[in-house]
């Protein structure tokens, strides 16, 4: 079992994030792995568990400072780590990150065969959940998105889904891109010789020329939809806060009423 | 592309549209012409009726049935009946940003999606929403020629059309692609009665500190009309099933009216309801960060607060 993971590195959840020139902020002192990515990692290392042979390696796509989220991946219990790093990568939207990606991938799938990417449910910068279908759209491979599980047979994939209307089991051909959900599984902790060893992995940086990517074809010249405007919203005004000394209930409902909610 | 045409993902639960479709071909009149998009066993009459009295000129049918679960098919489908039609608008949930994506691969058209509104400026198509649990406005220009929108429930106040016409209806033909997907069992979601969480116009959540008991939560969201939401702890405790999880990774909720109860308001769960318009918390604990984002606050137990305003409500009403 050959599995390979995307792991982004995003602002911290608990900072203030932020946008710069249209693009998210991203500094190296409150940036992380995506937390969501957690869950792929530690799918991945499952499944390569389960069938008792295998690797598996994580890859981000990001400036110098992305390094930080493979590393971690790494400290999880990744096997190898990739870092996609170019000037020309800065600004791409999902389209030309997912061309990116599928390009590293079929560069390691030619060294030997993989059979899965594991993605994260979504990034927790623009919570968009859009790359996991864009990548497997662009390697023309199986699609098997939003898994709170996931389990491998006979050459097949088979997740579950949960859906607002309805609980899906979806199954389909490796290889595979498969997003999990942060219900599939609970992340083990980093231990100290993994994390010892994480900090000093030499992990290979590779270009779009490595990948044969034509810049004009990614970065922000390429994208297909631009941030034209971005602003701090106020907080809210008129804030009201009681404490029930037994008539909160009533305060609250008064309150409703006056606005015409209740 | 020189045309107008905006065609708008109709989405439908039992042949009844539901109201963010009527959301949606309200925003589509504003930004050119709107068709109807329709997948799966042909409308009723009523249903049709209906897309015309909000303005669309045309409802195209792709009768996909079941495949419509496969993004790559209803992608397809929808490609096949909009050649024409330089934007698409449907209402975003995680179904529709894969339909979206697959489509957007096929044709090139620029995506936003969890749009709270969209105008034409300039001949481009322009998104508004809120980012990083809603501390954030930015406006999106879509550059590319084809121009995909994903609108949330609950950001356009539906109306009819100011003069309405007769919609047409069209049956569009399809060859949809062969997908290595293969679904292998669907287990629809019991809805109960009331309006789902995502589109709901208020709704009342349950967290801990609930300690297990949503009849209070329940009732509240019965007479306030919303549905009933939990934060994540409540339903990995199995309180409540996960269909009514919202945060980050659950439903992203945007009413009209929130109410939190028993919820300290976590940057996961904030990240789900912080763009609602009201926003009303009752917890124990002065210190809890869901006040830092409440128009509302009461510092008090939900088991005191929440039947002391169910009652004041109700006297109101006169029941
Ligand atoms: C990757 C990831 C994703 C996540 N995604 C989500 C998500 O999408 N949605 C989500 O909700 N969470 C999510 N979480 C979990 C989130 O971080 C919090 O743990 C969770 O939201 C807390 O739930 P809670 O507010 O019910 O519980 P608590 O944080 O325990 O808060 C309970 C509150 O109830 C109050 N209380 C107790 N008794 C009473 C009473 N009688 N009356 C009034 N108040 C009372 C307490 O003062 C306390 O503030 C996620 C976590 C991770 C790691
Ligand atoms: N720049 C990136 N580098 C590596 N992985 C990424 C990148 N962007 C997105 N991903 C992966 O795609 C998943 C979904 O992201 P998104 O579609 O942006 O919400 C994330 O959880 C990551 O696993």
């Amino acid at each position: 079992m050959r599995i390979l993971v995307t792991v982004k590195h995003v602002p911290d959840l608990q900072s203030n994030r932020s946008f710069t020139d249209g693009t998210v902020t991203r500094t190296a002192d409150d940036g992380s792995m995506n937390e969501l990515d957690e869950h792929a990692v530690e799918a991945a290392l499952q499944l390569v568990e389960a069938a008792g042979e295998g690797e598996v390696y994580a890859l981000t796509v990001g400036g110098p400072d992305a390094i930080a989220a493979v590393r971690k991946a790494l400290q999880l219990g990744a096997h190898h780590a990739i870092h996609v790093s170019d000037v020309g990568i800065a600004g791409s939207d999902v389209f030309g990150t997912a061309m990116i990606i599928a390009a590293a991938v079929r560069k390691l799938h030619a060294e030997a065969p993989l059979d899965m990417v594991v993605t994260g449910m979504a990034a927790l910068d623009g919570l968009t959940s859009m790359l996991p279908t864009a990548l497997a759209a662009e390697l023309d491979w199986s699609q098997l998105t939003l898994a709170s599980a996931v389990s491998v047979a006979d050459g097949e994939a088979t997740i579950e889904r949960h859906l607002p209307d309805a609980h899906e089991t979806v199954a389909a051909s490796l290889p595979a891109v498969v997003s999990v959900t942060d219900e599939a599984n609970k992340p083990r902790y980093p231990n100290f010789k993994l994390i010892m060893a994480a900090r000093k992995a030499e992990v290979p940086v590779w270009t779009l020329a490595d990948l044969g990517i034509d810049p004009a074809l990614v970065g922000g010249d390429a994208a297909r939809a631009t941030v034209v405007e971005a602003s701090e919203r106020p907080p809210r005004e008129n804030r009201r806060h009681v404490t029930d000394k037994g008539e909160g209930g009533r305060e609250l409902a008064e309150f409703l009423i006056e606005k015409g909610l209740a | 592309m020189s045309t107008d045409t905006v065609a708008v993902l109709i989405e439908h639960r039992d042949g009844a549209v539901t109201p963010p479709s009527l959301e949606a071909l309200t925003l589509a009149r504003s930004l050119g012409t709107p068709i109807a998009l329709w997948l799966g066993d042909a409308p009723a009459a009523d249903a049709v009726a209906q897309l015309g009295e909000y303005g669309a000129a045309e409802v195209r049918v792709v009768g996909i049935g079941d495949d419509a679960r496969l993004p790559a098919k209803a992608a397809a489908a929808i490609a096949a009946a909009t050649e024409d039609a330089p934007v698409l608008v449907v209402i975003s949930t995680f179904v529709t940003k894969e339909i979206a994506t697959r489509l957007a691969v096929l044709n090139g058209a620029g995506v936003v999606v969890d749009a709270a509104g969209a105008s034409r400026v300039d001949g481009h198509i322009e998104t508004f929403q809120t980012v990083f649990a809603a501390t954030w406005n930015v406006r999106t220009r879509i550059d590319a020629d084809r121009a995909i929108v994903g609108v949330r429930p609950n950001t356009t106040q539906a109306t009819p059309a100011e003069s309405p016409g007769a919609a047409t209806l069209t049956q569009v033909e399809a060859t949809l692609p062969q997908t290595r997907e293969r679904i292998v069992a669907v287990e629809p979601v019991d809805q109960g009665e009331g309006v789902p969480l995502a589109e709901a116009p208020v709704v009342v959540s349950g967290g801990r500190g609930t300690n297990g008991d949503y009849t209070l939560i329940e009732e509240f969201a019965g007479v306030l009309g919303g549905a009933v939401g939990a934060s994540r702890d409540a339903t990995d405790e199995g309180w409540i099933s996960h269909e009514h999880m919202v945060g980050q990774t659950g439903t992203t909720v945007t009413p009209a009216l929130y109410v939190a109860c028993g919820i300290s308001g976590a940057v996961h769960h904030r990240g789900g309801m912080q763009a609602s318009g009201t926003i009303v918390a009752i917890n124990m604990d002065p210190d809890a960060p869901i006040f830092e984002i409440s128009d509302f606050g009461v510092v008090g137990s939900l088991f005191d607060v929440i039947p002391q305003a169910i009652e004041t409500i109700k006297a109101h009403r006169g029941e």
